[in-house]
């Protein structure tokens, strides 16, 4: 059982002590891309022969979570202890399991596997949420606490008042990191503030974007730190109660909280008077059903109630009026994981990161035409010419960037002239786009915009709970006239009707999937209206 | 075989039980039961309705609700193509075409011999091997329209 700091020291030296009788660390990325090239059983496998061959004590082989750079996959890296040092190789192939054994009996460097740690890629980037990915063990609690896992938690319990972490957040000026960006400190106090005997924690995991994996990479690789966020909240809003909302396809982020959550409770760091004090707090997952509309506050509340996940009106906001009718707080596990190194080093810390209205670091999922796809962390401000030609790598092959795309189906597309804005929330809102959760698209010359437009709206039609009349008729309405410009059937009067429908839809819905539908074709008529016009008849 | 000796269903009692049989249960148990009898047929979703005291026409509702819960049976074989955007602009509705061309079926439907399920994901998160496809559980990425045709061959054969 933990029960203070000094508990939490005496098993972080007491692993480290373990730790340097292991000279090195092997450490296998086990995240869903290096996964589906075979890297779990691999890591599996060499596991047992260092076993066998008892040179477990020289080298220890861990399956770590998501490295980032996903093009690279499988990626590998050895670790020297003594030197804290650590070699990156890619694109290892599970034939090269015997090389591995070798590297680690007779240190024989896979050279041509060597990634280059010097470009940008790697030297732009500044983590904080992804700090442990790819270094810790998800299956190890000990590894959590040995960087630093559970101060923050018990700093708070110890150290502070609830509104003291509070302020703590106030003035780090952390944003909702689901794509809001509403400010994590104001709703926190804003439940603190209400009289209520039960109040409840909800970490939002049901990452609903399609080409957004952010939130799945922070689950699989570092649950603890979700878990400890969470914690965090409760002390500081008086809840007792955490749920955390993941989605069923997302079975190896379940697996890796479930196990969290229990190795948690075992060491007292969940549970009933935590740290010796009267704080109480525990936490259960509920999976979703693939509903991307649960991702809205008031549905997801619903679904984890187990009803259907239709939205309701707002007001009453969930911190008045949440899970069962009681106070509830609701973010997003980026932003929950951001918590413990705010609480460890101060808010103030935070805010010196990023531009002043957006604080902190941003974690993006590069895909499409893009050299380096994969998970990446950068300060906000950074713009995002850099973002996608120097960390990103670029258009591949030689092809030319058209526009990039950001929040999915309720973000919008930015053409290549404008990558000179700023990454940060108002400066994509500005441009007619989102932060989002994070997905970033990156589209060559052979896309075609209205291609894309509808791909999105034909999502939100399907994702459409069908509640209100605006969402579910508009959506339907608005892909058959898109239909109508790539079959290049379109009359002028289409042109007309499709500007105005997306207006009303986004004026009339309900929620917010309905009032942000229409964006990826706004968006693409205000900075691609030629291609629209291509697609209509002249006669 | 009765419910009350079908293995399966102790499965499925065994969620309710642990959520204490609460109305909230709702979809935790349709995931049991899922998971036990790999589709959720009327039998069991009465069973469910009963055991938590809620009405019919609900868990009818919430099954239909939400795209995970499948209500037929799969094929022998299931092949899930990702629609996700990054897979999309990757070229995967191409792939599912050949797929639904070469078994004459739609996305979501099982050929009438049960040989096999043509389904398709909203996102698998598999983004960088874009595209990617799933095939008995197995995910393939970076495909090409001739890779995806082989792996399918070799899947049924």
């Amino acid at each position: 059982m933990i029960q203070s700091i000094e508990d939490l020291e005496e098993i972080a030296n007491k692993k480290k002590c373990t730790e340097q009788s292991c000279k090195d660390e092997l450490r296998i990325c086990i995240g869903s891309s290096c996964a589906a090239l075979g890297s779990t059983d691999m890591q599996k496998s060499l596991a047992k022969t260092v076993k066998e061959k008892e040179l477990q004590k020289k080298c220890k082989v861990k399956g770590v979570g998501c490295n980032g750079l996903c093009s690279a996959a499988i990626m590998v890296s050895s670790y020297d202890k003594a030197h804290d040092k650590e070699v990156i190789y890619g694109g290892i192939e599970t034939t090269d399991e015997e090389r591995l054994l070798n590297l680690i009996e007779s240190d024989t460097e896979l050279s041509d596997k060597l990634l280059d740690t010097n470009t940008p890629f790697f030297t732009q980037q500044k983590k904080i949420v992804l700090e442990n990915a790819g270094i810790i063990d998800p299956n190890d609690i000990d590894d959590y606490i040995t960087h630093n896992g559970y101060r923050a938690l018990f700093m708070a319990i110890e150290e502070l008042s609830p509104s003291e972490v509070i302020e703590e957040v106030k003035i780090s000026g952390l944003r909702g990191r689901g794509g809001g960006g509403f400010p994590t400190g104001l709703k926190w106090e804003t439940v603190l503030k209400v009289e209520s005997s039960q109040k409840y924690i909800v970490c939002n995991g049901d990452e609903g974007d399609p080409g957004a994996f952010m939130d799945r990479a922070v689950m699989e690789a570092d649950p603890h730190r979700v878990i400890e966020g969470m914690a965090i909240a409760g002390f500081a809003c008086g809840a007792s109660k955490g749920f955390i909302y993941v989605r069923a396809e997302y079975p190896i982020a379940v697996e890796k909280l479930d196990k969290a959550i229990k190795q948690a409770r075992k060491k007292g760091i969940l549970g009933n008077r935590i740290a010796n004090s009267n704080f109480d707090f525990d936490i259960e997952i509920r999976l979703g059903g693939g509903a991307f509309v649960c991702g809205e506050a008031t549905s997801l509340v619903a679904s984890i109630e187990g009803n259907r996940g239709n939205p309701r009106q707002k007001p009453p906001h969930l911190s008045d009026y949440g899970l069962w009718g009681e106070p509830t707080i609701l973010n997003n596990v980026e932003t929950f994981a951001n918590i413990a190194p705010i609480i460890r080093n101060g808010g103030a810390w935070y805010k010196a990161i990023g531009t002043e209205k957006s604080s902190g670091t941003k974690v993006f999922a590069l895909t499409g035409h893009i050299k380096n796809t994969g998970l990446v962390e950068v300060p906000m401000g950074i713009t995002l010419r850099d973002l996608i030609e120097k960390i990103g790598g670029g258009v591949p092959d030689g092809g030319k960037l058209k526009a990039i795309q950001t929040g999915g189906p309720s973000g919008g597309c930015i053409p290549e002239e404008m990558l000179d804005i700023p990454v940060d929330y108002d400066s994509l809102k500005e441009v007619g786009s989102i932060m989002g959760s994070g997905g970033l698209i990156v589209m060559d010359e052979s896309s075609n915009m209205v291609e894309v437009a509808r791909f999105f709206m034909d999502f939100s039609k399907s994702e459409s709970c069908g509640k209100c009349v605006p969402c579910r008729v508009g959506t339907t309405e608005l892909t058959e006239l898109l239909d109508k410009f790539i079959k290049k059937e379109a009359k002028q009067s289409d042109f007309d009707l499709l500007k105005e429908m997306c207006v009303v839809v986004k004026d009339a819905s309900l929620c917010g999937l309905g009032q942000t539908a229409p964006n990826p074709v706004l968006s693409t008529i205000k900075y691609f209206e030629q291609e629209y016009l291509e697609g209509i008849k002249n006669d | 075989m009765t419910l009350q000796t079908d293995d399966r269903y102790k499965m499925v009692e065994k969620t309710m039980k642990k959520l204490g049989y609460d109305r909230s249960a709702l979809i935790e148990t349709l995931h049991t039961a899922q998971e036990t009898f790999g589709y959720l047929e009327n039998e069991t979703l009465k069973f469910i309705a009963r055991r938590l005291k809620l009405p019919f026409s609900k868990v009818y509702g919430v099954a239909t609700f939400y795209h995970f819960f499948r209500l037929k049976p799969k094929g022998k074989h299931t092949a899930v193509v990702c629609m996700g955007t990054a897979c999309y602009i990757k070229g995967a509705s191409a792939i599912l075409e050949s797929l639904e061309t070469r078994f004459g079926i739609k996305a979501g439907e099982t050929t009438e011999d049960a040989l096999i399920s043509v389904l398709t994901a909203r996102c698998v998160g598999s983004c960088s091997l874009a595209p990617v496809a799933i095939y008995d559980n197995k995910s393939v990425g970076k495909l090409t329209l001739e890779v995806a045709q082989k792996t399918i061959e070799e899947l049924i054969k």
